[in-house]
């Protein structure tokens, strides 16, 4: 007990953290690698951003292996060339997608008007100025598909992954090739699927609910596909820890392996919105395409916003592409919203 | 032999009438580990292996604080075993001697670890270093999946980029020290995930002997396995003993009465963990200085 005065005093260090030398030395070695690049862009045959880019790696990994054979010794030599390879990895993927991010902000900014979310375009054309019409309807349209989409193929999706883990069945090798076979169908057979085999012959026609069906077919494999590795991670453990206390195999199931799973299944949903938020072609043929507000997903020609966007860039005059810039941005902030939303609710019990 | 004199004691207890108590309990474990002593390493004669001390070391997990100012002077050659009730930091301590504790994010640490008098947490250690003299034996055994027993052995060849001239002598001289020689000579190319558990944390052994620690950390190393290949692991702590410093937590007394030198007892009570009390193995269990020790060396808690 004496010695809890003293705890009180004695700060906690991070001694495995980088030093200001450390800083410095990496400051340094960015810094010089920017001098040399710019340097031989100047005065030797490498020219433009690539060439900079090029020089600078080589140039910036050179000084990084340097620096850690000074200070660790020849064993440093493959830990600092992976260091650099795994940054330059790292930055390679996360330029494209910051850059493509901040386009579509800077772009999609400008053209943000109220009315874009409280009006349709039944009373505007695209060549319109955009302070008129707006694209409620489209907005309205995406939210009706991904809902339908997701309650038919997440169930769908989740219970073919558990007949896969859970019972595996005689049917198990089929499934699993008919999941990975479907998982490469192309998106704009899916919407041709549903429109030779739904609309023309069903009394289902050109609808919100056509649409959907269209994307269920792209959703499912991937939902199932990744409850499938999630569920895998299940350790068989708790399964038998819960057969062993009695219970039959679906509440075991029920209570303790999707519960386990329930992260891992949140984001296979969320990676299942994901492969079909933004798909267009599987909608030219099941959606129609409509102007006005529709609020009924059985009934009439829809829209949708990917679906908006391809409209205004086909049409090409700056206020249908400004408009497709928006509705872009609008997209991005909605898929964007719904996988915040499934994360807290997901994340909430967790607790 | 050791096992033999304490039961005839206990034995001889029980025929004069005496009631199995506490004390006689706590009596028995220290004459295991004074016979111990006195037959295989009498103090003050190890040479090998290099000295750790820990001084005034403190670790958190974010803001929680796990364990406080523990001071332990780990003589060269030495088997230190660490005891406490669950909870108490004894892993969390010697994960920061071989500086494995800041694998967690969240982790810090204060104080100082010196190995042959060097902070190992000072600026411009190579941590790879530090590892390299100071190995570890995990709690399960985890033998890498992918490589063979000899593969195994040798791993620590490769990962730490070493050279040796004769991979076939040291691959057996760390499997005859690790105790495991004999059962798998003949199938040195045989994948390890076919030992048995106490096969499998010999081999974990050899493999971090083969790399030629000075200090071997031991976290819990017997506690998946069975009487018999606990008593193997036992014999190769004590075979190892004379040739580096031992540190191992355990959670069964008998065994720290078996293997070590000095035992030094943890706890936490409510706040972070403490060590309450450092002796040699024998005092630790015959006179412990401590009320707190004595209740938990004695059965009566923990």
């Amino acid at each position: 007990m004496t010695t809890t005065a003293n705890v009180i005093e004695v700060k906690p260090r991070k001694p495995w953290k980088a030093t200001p030398t450390d800083r410095a030395t990496t400051a340094f070695v960015l810094l010089m690698g920017l001098v040399i690049a710019a340097a031989a862009v100047k005065f030797t045959g490498l020219s433009g951003k690539l060439g900079f880019v090029f020089a600078f790696v080589i140039a910036a990994t050179a000084l990084e292996v340097f620096f850690s054979i000074r200070k660790y010794g020849r064993k440093a030599l493959g830990d600092s060339i992976a260091t650099s390879l795994i940054y330059v990895g790292a930055t390679a993927t996360f330029l494209p997608v910051a850059s493509i991010l901040l386009i579509t902000l800077k772009n999609g900014v400008k053209g943000l008007r109220w009315n874009l979310f409280t009006t349709d375009m039944f009373n505007a054309s695209f060549l319109d100025p955009i302070g008129n019409g707006g694209l409620l309807h489209a907005l309205i349209g995406t939210l009706l598909l991904i809902v339908i989409a997701m309650i038919l193929s997440v169930p769908m999706g989740i219970m073919t992954a558990l007949y896969l883990t859970e019972i595996r069945g005689k049917g198990s090798n089929l499934i699993q090739f008919v999941v990975q076979a479907m998982s490469g169908v192309p998106s704009v057979v899916a919407g041709l699927f549903i429109f030779t085999s739904v609309i023309l012959i069903t009394p289902l026609k050109t609808s919100a609910a056509a649409g959907a069906l269209a994307l269920t077919i792209l959703m499912i494999p991937t939902v199932t596909r990744t409850s499938q590795e999630v569920l895998l991670l299940v350790p068989g453990d708790l399964r038998e820890a819960g057969l062993a206390m009695g219970a039959t195999q679906w509440k075991t199931v029920a209570t303790i392996v999707v519960p386990a799973a329930r992260n891992g299944l949140i984001t296979a949903t969320i990676l299942g919105v994901a492969r079909i938020a933004g798909e267009t072609a599987p909608l030219i043929f099941t959606i129609g395409g409509a102007d006005k507000l529709n609020l009924n997903p059985f009934k009439d020609y829809q829209s949708a916003l990917p679906f908006y966007v391809w409209k205004g860039l086909t049409l090409g005059t700056p206020e249908s592409i400004q408009r497709s810039w928006s509705a872009i941005l609008i997209l991005l902030i909605l898929v964007l919203a719904l996988f915040t939303t499934a994360r807290t609710l997901g994340g909430r019990r967790m607790k | 032999m050791t096992t033999e004199n304490s039961s005839n004691e206990n034995s001889a207890e029980n025929q004069e009438g005496a009631e199995m108590t506490t004390e006689t309990a706590s009596s028995s474990l220290a004459n295991i580990s004074q016979a111990h002593n006195l037959g295989k390493r009498a103090p003050g004669t190890h040479v090998m292996g290099s000295g750790l001390e820990a001084r005034g070391v403190h670790a958190w997990f974010g803001k929680h604080h796990a364990l406080s100012n523990v001071s332990l002077d780990f003589s060269a050659g030495t088997v230190t075993a660490l005891i406490g009730p669950s909870g108490c930091g004894k892993s969390t301590f010697i994960r920061t001697l071989n500086r494995m504790h800041e694998f967690i994010p969240s982790a810090a640490m204060a104080g100082e670890v010196l190995l042959d008098g060097k902070d190992v947490y000072a600026a411009g250690t190579d941590v790879t270093k530090i590892r390299l003299q100071i190995g570890m034996v995990f709690q399960k055994p985890n033998p890498f999946p992918s490589m063979t027993i000899g593969e195994n052995v040798l791993s620590g060849l490769k990962l730490a980029q070493l050279k040796v001239d004769n991979k076939d002598d040291l691959l057996e001289e760390c499997l005859v020290r690790a105790g495991l020689w004999k059962e798998v000579k003949d199938r040195l190319g045989a994948h390890a995930g076919g030992l048995s558990g106490g096969q499998q944390q010999r081999l974990c052994i050899a493999r971090s002997l083969a790399v030629k620690p000075k200090v071997l950390l031991m976290d819990e190393p017997c506690s998946a396995l069975d009487p018999g290949s606990t008593l193997r692991i036992e014999d190769t702590i004590n075979e190892l003993a004379s040739s580096m410093t031992i540190i191992i937590v355990t959670h069964n007394m008998q065994q720290a009465a078996r293997v070590s030198d000095y035992t030094a007892f943890f706890l936490s009570e409510g706040g972070p963990g403490q060590m309450i009390e450092v002796a040699p193995t024998n005092e630790i269990f015959s006179r412990p200085r401590d009320k707190r020790t004595e209740n938990y060396v004695s059965g009566r808690f923990g």
